[in-house]
Parts: structure tokens; sequence; C-alpha cells
């Protein structure tokens, strides 16, 4: 329900670089999301396609890069991607570990003319 | 076609907002804390209790985050401390330019305390900042012991976390044991408080820690 205000954000943010540089309309917007960050892709380009006309992102596509969760282990240093409720480590079983990747939420790139 | 880097974090207007919300909150020495967890877990109810037990040694006032109604609010007013209700109709979480106004209709000044009351959702409210200092997740034992597992995002960031109704504990299945191997293991910097906000079991622990996060602040 808070991707109409992230959707939003996404819009600003890739206005504002396109304006600066200098182009006249944006194609593809590449965002990166961790499996951690609590956003549903297709509501957000559903939301873009309603509030960018008359914009240069106007029919602009949302592309989404998911990145997994990915611990590393506090006891023996393994990495591993936590899956479902296994949250041990593959490697020693000790639960849990600190998060390395999958809080993301960046917009990356975008691709103008 | 060319290709624009922009490297920015979507949630950057926001977190200015929150940073100038501290900003203020750390002028007038107020300690914020961000109260977050599902519908019924006790939010409020925790929240009136530890009014209750700090109000003697704290000054303190709360914000209430809601989709709707007062009636939140109208129940903490009760305790008789400064409490601004905020209505985010519809909106699933509060957001930092939602709670700026809120913090301007409180006596900051003659606050050590602010108790944020989020809205009522294990998803949403995580990794959206205020300007709070303290981030605290409550997990009621008759939603089960498994929540960690199935709201990662929120129980991975906090400060601590509160198992509430722990006087149900002999009627429901809820393993305290694996409940708390977990949080150690997903965030070992989380404090674990067992409380009943019914018999006030366990409340002594938790109001002296967060005693001891307002003096930390000060």
């Amino acid at each position: 329900m808070h991707e109409l205000a992230i959707t939003e954000e996404i819009l600003r943010i890739a206005v504002e670089h396109a304006e600066r540089a200098g182009a006249t309309r944006i194609v593809d917007i590449n965002l990166v999301i961790g499996e951690l960050s609590s956003v549903v892709d297709d509501s957000v380009q559903f939301y873009f396609d309603f509030i960018s006309p008359g914009t240069v992102a106007e029919g602009a596509e949302l592309h989404f890069r998911r990145v997994p969760a990915r611990l590393r282990c506090r006891a023996c240093g393994h990495e591993f991607e936590p899956e479902g409720t296994d949250w041990r480590c593959p490697s020693c079983q000790t639960v849990g570990g600190d998060v390395i990747a999958g809080r993301e939420f960046n917009m990356e790139s975008i691709e103008v003319e | 076609m060319v290709k624009v880097k922009v490297v920015e974090q979507v949630t950057k207007a926001n977190d200015q907002i929150a940073s100038e919300n501290q900003a203020l909150l750390d002028a007038n020495e107020t300690l914020a804390v961000n109260l977050m967890a599902s519908p019924g877990a006790g939010k409020t109810s925790l929240l009136m209790r530890t009014v209750e037990a700090l109000r003697e040694r704290l000054r303190i006032g709360a914000i209430e985050g809601d989709t709707a109604s007062q009636v939140d609010a109208d129940r903490v007013a009760t305790t008789g401390i400064p409490v601004v209700q905020i209505n985010t109709g519809g909106g699933c979480r509060l957001d930092a330019n939602m709670v700026r106004p809120a913090l301007k209709e409180l006596p900051l000044e003659e606050l050590d305390l602010l108790l944020i009351e989020n809205v009522g959702n294990l998803v949403c409210p995580a990794g959206m900042a205020l300007g709070q200092h303290v981030d605290v997740v409550i997990a009621s034992v008759p939603e089960g012991d498994d929540k960690p597992y199935k709201y990662p995002g929120i129980f991975l960031g906090v400060d601590a976390v509160v198992v509430n109704k722990i006087d149900l504990l002999p009627y429901l299945d809820f393993d305290l044991p694996a409940f708390r191997e977990l949080i150690a293991g997903m965030n070992p910097q989380a404090r674990l408080f067992e409380v009943s906000c019914k018999t006030g079991e366990g409340f002594e622990a938790w109001v002296d820690w967060l005693a001891g996060q307002c003096s930390k602040e000060s």
C-alpha cells in the first residue's frame, strides 16, 4: 500500500536526473530491490503508468533487479542465502548472521533520449 | 539512447526529513522510540503501561499512528500525557513527513521520551525512518513464534524485541526458547524483553532499559 509514495519518489528522482542530462524522454528506469525491502514490483509499475503521463518519464519501463537476502555467519564466516524458515548456516548450523545483501532499494540508472 | 548513472536511495527524501526531525528532537533532548507491531500485539497497552511505570522518572509524550480514528489517542490521553494522533488515511505506515507536523504540536522542550506508535503492520514500517533514535518491535504470544521468519525486514533492524502477552504462554504453543534463539541469531544486538501488559510481569527490565536509553541520549 505504500507503493504509491515510493513510485512518486522514483518518478521525482528519474525526472531530476533526466533533466540534468538534458534528456527529452526517459525510456527505462533500472531499480535494485533487495528481497528484505518490502516493495511489490507490479504495483510500482501500475502506479508509475498512472502518475508519469505529462512528464519526460511518460511511457518509461521500470526494470527491477531483485537481490536475494544474503547472510554471513557470525560463527564461521560462511556466506549463505536464507530460505523460508531456514536461517541456519549450512556449514555450522548457527542461526542467523550479518545481513550483507537484501536490504537495497536504489535507482541504479536511467536510459534516456 | 544514453545511460545515465543515478545510484540514489529511493527513500532519500524521507531520510532527509527524518534527519531534520531527529535534529529537532536532539535540540530538545527528547529520545524518540518507534514502536512497531502487527495489529493487536499490544502497542497501545505497552505504551500506556510504560507511561505508568516511568512517569515519575521521565516526562513522556506520545504520537499515535493509525489508518483512521482517534481511538488510541483518546485512550492514551487518559494517562494525562501530551498525545497527538496521526491518521494516515489508509496508509500502511508512518513516514517522516507525517511525523514532522506532529512534533510541532508537542511540547518537546518539556519531554524526555517520545513514544511513537506506528501503524499496526509488520512489513511496511521497516526501514522507513521517522527521526527516531530507537526501534522496537512487539511480538505477542498468540501470533506464534515464527513471525521473525516471515517478517525478517522488521526483526533485523530493531534495537529491542518485546514479547508481549507472556501470561498466555501456558495456553498456547509459543516456543519461547526457539524464539529466543532465532532473535539472537538474526539480530544479536537486539535486547529481548518478555512481558505481560496485563499482569505487569517483566516490565521492570523493559522500562529500566528504556530509561537507560534516555540517559544515554542526554
